[in-house]
Order: C-alpha cells, then structure tokens, then sequence
C-alpha cells in the first residue's frame, strides 16, 4: 500500500513540474510554428475505425498512443516528441522507451493518463478504456492495424491527425516500394516456397489472410494456410505435417521442441533444417502491422533466400526476453 | 478382486468395446476430418502410415488414458470426501498446475540461465509439479488428512490463492496468455508416445491404489466413525488416495491441460446405470471417463476440421448436456442416485 502512495505521489509532483514547464514548451512551440509558416488553428475532424467523427480542435501537442504499432506511426511521421505516455509494449523507436508507460489495453493506469493532460489518446479498437476515457473528456481516436490496407488507412488518418497528410503518402510509398524490392531481389529458388508461420505452440499460425499472410504472398511465397482458415486459426497439428512446408517461421520463444513434436522430424521444414527462428526484437518487428511493415518483409525476405541455400542457422544467442513484450 | 457381478462384468466388456470403437475413429478422424487409414488416399502410404502412427495413434491413446485418470481421480475424490461435487481439481490440484506452467513461461526469457532451466522442466514438468505442490499445500493446511471437511476448504483456499497467482503472472507478461488459454482449455495435439508411456504408468499405479483402497471406501460410505470401527485405518487410506489422486490428476493435467468435467461426470454416470461397489465404480469410471474424453477428442479435430476446438470446450458440452438430460429424466436431484 505504502508503495502505491508513493509512486503515487511521484506522479503527482511530476505532473506538478510538468505544468510548470509547459507555458516555456508552448511558447517554444508557438515560435517554431510562426517560423515554419503553418501556424493555424484548424480543427479537424476524422472518422475513427468505430466509425465515430472524432472533432479535434487543433493539431494535437500532446499525445498518449496505446498501440505499440501507433506509437511507431506518430514517431515515423517525425512527431515523436508530441508522445507523452505510451502503452507498455510499445518499444520502439528507442527514446519512446523513456515515456511514462501506461499498462496495456486491457489495465490502462487511467489516471497517470489524465495526469498527462493529452490532447488526443490513440488507441486499438478493442479498448474498454474508451469509454472512460471519453466520460472524462478526453479525444479518442479508436484505429485498428490489422492487414496491409489497414496499415495504410491509418498512416493516412494519423497524418491527417497529426496535420503531415503529404508525409503519410510519401511513408505509404516508401515501404511499399521496399516490399517491392525485397520481394524483387528473391533468386528463382527463394519463390514459391511453401511456409507454415507459426504464431503460437497452440499451434496458431498466420494465415492468408493475416498481415503477415500478405506479407509472405506479396514476397511469392505459398502459405500453406489458406484465407478461409481466417487471420491466426488453431490448427490440428497433423494438418501442418500434411501440408510438408518447406520453410517453417517461428518466434525464438516457441522454437525449443518444434522439432520433436510428435511426427514433425519428417516434415521437410525439419528435416532439411529450414526453420527460420526470430529472436525477439525482429519478432516484434513482424507482428505489429505498422510503419516497420517493409522491415518486416525484408526479414522473412532474409529467411526465404537462406533457405533456398540450405539449412538456416538458429540463433546463437538465447532467448532473453523480459516479461511485457508481444512476441 | 472381490465378487464382481455379472451386470458389471458386462459392463467393463461393453465400454471395453466402446474404447476400441472410439479408438479405431480415432485414427480414422484428423486434419482433413473424416480420412480413414483404409480405403484409397490421395496422399503416398507411407506419409500416412507416419501420421497414423506417430500422430493419430499416440494422441487418440493418451486422449483415452487422460480421461481414465481424471475419471478415476474423480471417482477416489467423491468417495473418500463422501461428497458428488467433488472432482479431480478439488485439492487445488488446477489451480497448482496453472500457476506452474504460468511461471515456467514467465521464467522463459527472463534470463539465459532461467531460460534454460525453464526448457529441461518443460510444461509437463512444471504443470505436475504444480499440481503436487498444490495438493501437498493443502494437507499442510488443513493440518493432514483427519478431518475431510477442513481438507476441502483448504483445497478451496489454495485454489483460489494460487489461480491469481498465475492469473498475475499471466498479466504480467502477456505473451504467455494465448499458451495459458490453451492449457486453461485443454489440448491432446501434442501427445506423443512418451506421454502415453507416462500415463499409462500412472494409470496402472493409481488404479492398484484405488482397487486396493476400495473396501475401506466402501466403509466410509457408512460414515467415518462406523468406517473406523470396522477396521479400517483411515489415515493411511485418506494419504494413499489423495496421492493417488494427485498422481492421476498431474499426470493427465500435465500432458492435456485443464480438461473440465469429465472426472466429476464419468463417476456419475456409470452409478446412473445402477448402484456399485467401489471397486466395480473405480473400474467401470476410468473406462467411461476414456471413452467420454476420446470422443470430444474426435469431435474437437472433426467439427471445423482442420481448425481445432479446445478438447475442454466439447468435455463441457457433452458432459453437462449428459447431466442435464440425467437429471430431467430422473427427475430428481443427482446427489440422491448414490
């Protein structure tokens, strides 16, 4: 109990001196807005992925992203240091680890939130916390990543949020353009290849139809999950003996005991060592359908032309991951 | 082993049989749903051949031999607590295996050494050490195996004490909830024959146990003071059978996960079908609890093949309907069939 106080307090004081600074900071920023020329208070008004119209009454100072691959969206867009809090997944780029960090969607620390005073929290759709949010007044723009396209509708609508629309486009092509080229430098022998992505143990894979799923058919490769299984679908085991993939993926933290699962040693993934094991920081960088999506590709790229060359190394280094990540 | 009765000899034949129906489904049943091993196949004989052999057989086998134990569990724990709520999980056993699995998965990756000793335990281990540490909780708290009723409440008290641990551990590191989901629900997909081995070892042990035990259960239907007065020594028998069923429990929790309600319903309907002895119920639920568990195994790789539902989810389903559809007809209170 005592310690809750405490840390309490702590929250209570920093909120304190960040008022204090903050008539400096808008001064600051009142400057370099007049020096740029776009000074101007337009509101804006956007439709979220709940399908409510959001009314922002300026381009938002203060932000709170609850969403790992959000939080890569507003720094990507070069807004980083509008973030003041973020959620606790959210770890990349690197200075964002230094930001309050707020829970997950599911135990938002509401109350560190309204201390934070922001202008705008962006959030998953799946959130409970928006309710609340909402009650005690604070804008919510609700946007959910979840395929390719999605990716690209939020970068759009967090441009427009973040008044950088032509930044968003300009972000939008650009990692097109390196899926592009990762999917262009694949040698013959790297196409076609059939993969099993395994998400999960349960076992969980990615499907067609997942953001990964895409991924891998934009870069020409047969997933043996077909679109009608959905996104991630648990599967019987026996099916992905069945289906022989040839290149298996999966995260460092499911790896161990892949290959003595019952009868797994005579898919040809196993046999001919073409496991492709992700250690933690490239498997945050494939499951968050946002801004490092083209990164994303260039890995599973990697993957695919090693394994065409031969056996694929497993990692050297042991999984180290601490407790609070998404992989 | 005491006269058996015709009507139960009967039976242990005619369950005996279902077992083996149900195990030749099982191996007809897989990814693609109905694909039996007879007949002419699409895919080269010896690809099926494997699968039949390293995938199907094992699991099909060890969805049997885990629904026996926690039958058979289930069948100890409502004699010796003289209570038809009792099931397996009742001394906390669920709750300790949740919290051991949910620790191994936030040690992984907590650092290179704890890593590696998370690996060499494995979920199994974990979960069965769990499981016993639960139990061995319990009888600590409730001060032995004297009174059945502290028992019971310390059960209930470690449970829930131990549940939120693991439910903290899954919170703090997110992770790990879709494998606790999956263990929470129960899961036969990666059983093997070394799983089948353990099992089966465990089955044979736990039911020498329980048929060893049988009379003194039988004697403590009467109540504790005429049991003590007819001879038995209580506190050795309480101790042999609650390690007994410990052992039952974390060795089917330890390779199926938290599979719900088959040992509290196989005991059930097998004296639905008339009173028993026993040593007949401890035979005869083992055999029912297999059976029961083997086919939501083939219901839960069969119904959106090749998508799997959790076994857990059909146990519930199939073992709840049954009830229901036993206390309708009866019409009267479940408890008053024994």
């Amino acid at each position: 109990m005592s310690l809750t106080t405490g840390t309490f307090a702590q929250r209570l004081r920093g909120s304190v001196h960040r008022r204090a600074a903050l008539p400096a900071r808008m001064a600051a920023f009142a400057l370099l807005l007049a020096a740029s020329c776009i000074a101007s208070a337009a509101p804006i008004s956007l439709k979220d992925d709940r399908g409510v119209t959001v009314q922002l009454p300026d381009t938002p100072r203060r932000i709170v992203s609850l969403l790992p691959s959000l939080t890569e969206t507003v720094c990507e867009l070069g807004d980083c240091e509008k973030l003041v809090g973020v959620d606790r997944y959210s770890n990349y780029p690197a200075r964002t680890q230094a930001l309050p960090k707020l829970g997950g969607l599911d135990d938002t620390g509401i109350e560190m939130l309204v201390a934070l005073k922001p202008d705008v929290v962006l959030l998953g759709i799946s959130a409970r916390v928006i309710d609340r949010l909402e009650s005690l007044g604070l804008k919510v723009v609700a946007l959910e990543p979840k395929s390719m396209n999605d990716v690209q509708r939020v970068l759009g609508k967090v441009g427009q949020i973040l008044n950088r629309p032509e930044e968003a486009r300009r972000l939008w092509n650009r990692i097109d353009g390196h899926i592009s080229q990762s999917a262009a430098s694949l040698p013959a022998a790297a196409r076609g290849l059939s993969v099993y992505y395994e998400v999960d143990a349960g076992p969980y894979g990615a499907g067609s139809s997942s953001f990964i799923g895409e991924i891998l058919t934009r870069l020409g490769a047969r997933n043996i999950l077909p679109p009608e299984l959905g996104p991630f679908p648990k599967l019987n085991p026996e099916y992905i003996v069945r289906a022989d993939p040839q290149v298996i993926m999966v995260g460092q933290r499911n790896a161990p005991g892949l290959p003595q699962r019952p009868g797994w040693a005579a898919v040809r993934a196993v046999k001919q060592q073409r496991i492709c094991v992700w250690v933690p920081v490239e498997s945050d960088v494939l499951v968050r359908p946002g801004p490092r999506m083209s990164e994303a590709a260039a890995l599973m790229a990697r993957c695919l032309r090693e394994a065409a060359a031969g056996p694929v190394a497993w990692p050297s280094a042991p999984f180290n991951a601490p407790p609070g990540g998404m992989r | 082993m005491p006269s058996m009765s015709t009507r139960t000899l009967v039976q242990l034949l005619a369950l005996l049989v279902l077992g083996a129906l149900l195990l030749g489904l099982g191996l007809a049943v897989g990814s693609t749903g109905w694909s039996p091993w007879f007949g002419a196949q699409a895919w080269p004989a010896d690809a099926m051949h494997q699968i039949l052999w390293e995938i199907r057989a094992p699991r099909s086998i060890g969805a049997w031999l885990a629904g026996a134990l926690l039958a058979l569990a289930g069948a100890m724990a409502q004699g010796l607590f003289r209570n038809p709520l009792a099931d397996p999980y009742l001394l906390g056993c669920s709750a300790g295996a949740s919290l051991g699995v949910a620790a191994l998965l936030f040690a992984i990756g907590l650092s290179p050494a704890a890593t590696a000793l998370a690996l060499r335990i494995g979920m199994t281990g974990a979960a069965f050490a769990g499981a016993v540490l639960a139990v061995l909780l319990s009888l600590v708290l409730a001060r032995g195996v004297e009174h059945g009723l502290r028992l019971l409440l310390a059960g209930v008290v470690v449970g829930v004490v131990l549940g939120s641990g693991a439910a903290l551990l899954t919170l703090i590191n997110p992770d790990a909830l879709r494998a606790m989901q999956a263990f929470m629900l129960g899961s036969t997909g990666y059983v093997g024959w070394s799983a089948v081995q353990v099992m089966a070892m465990s089955l044979a042990v736990c039911l020498l146990v329980g048929l060893g035990c049988s009379r003194a259960l039988d004697a403590l239907t009467l109540g504790e003071d005429t049991a003590r007065s007819l001879g038995q020594r209580l506190t050795l028998i309480r101790l042999l059978l609650i390690a007994a069923l410990s052992l039952a429990t974390g060795a089917a929790v330890a390779q199926c996960g938290l599979i719900a309600f088959v040992g509290l319903i196989a005991p059930h309907l097998v004296r639905s079908w008339g009173p028993v002895t026993h040593g007949a119920l401890l035979l005869l639920s083992p055999l029912t609890g297999g059976a029961l568990l083997l086919a939501a195994d083939i219901g839960a790789r069969w119904v959106i093949a090749p998508q799997e539902l959790p076994v857990g989810i059909i146990t519930a389903l199939l073992g709840g309907g049954y009830l229901l559809w036993l206390m309708h007809r009866r019409g009267s209170a479940l408890g008053a069939v024994r």
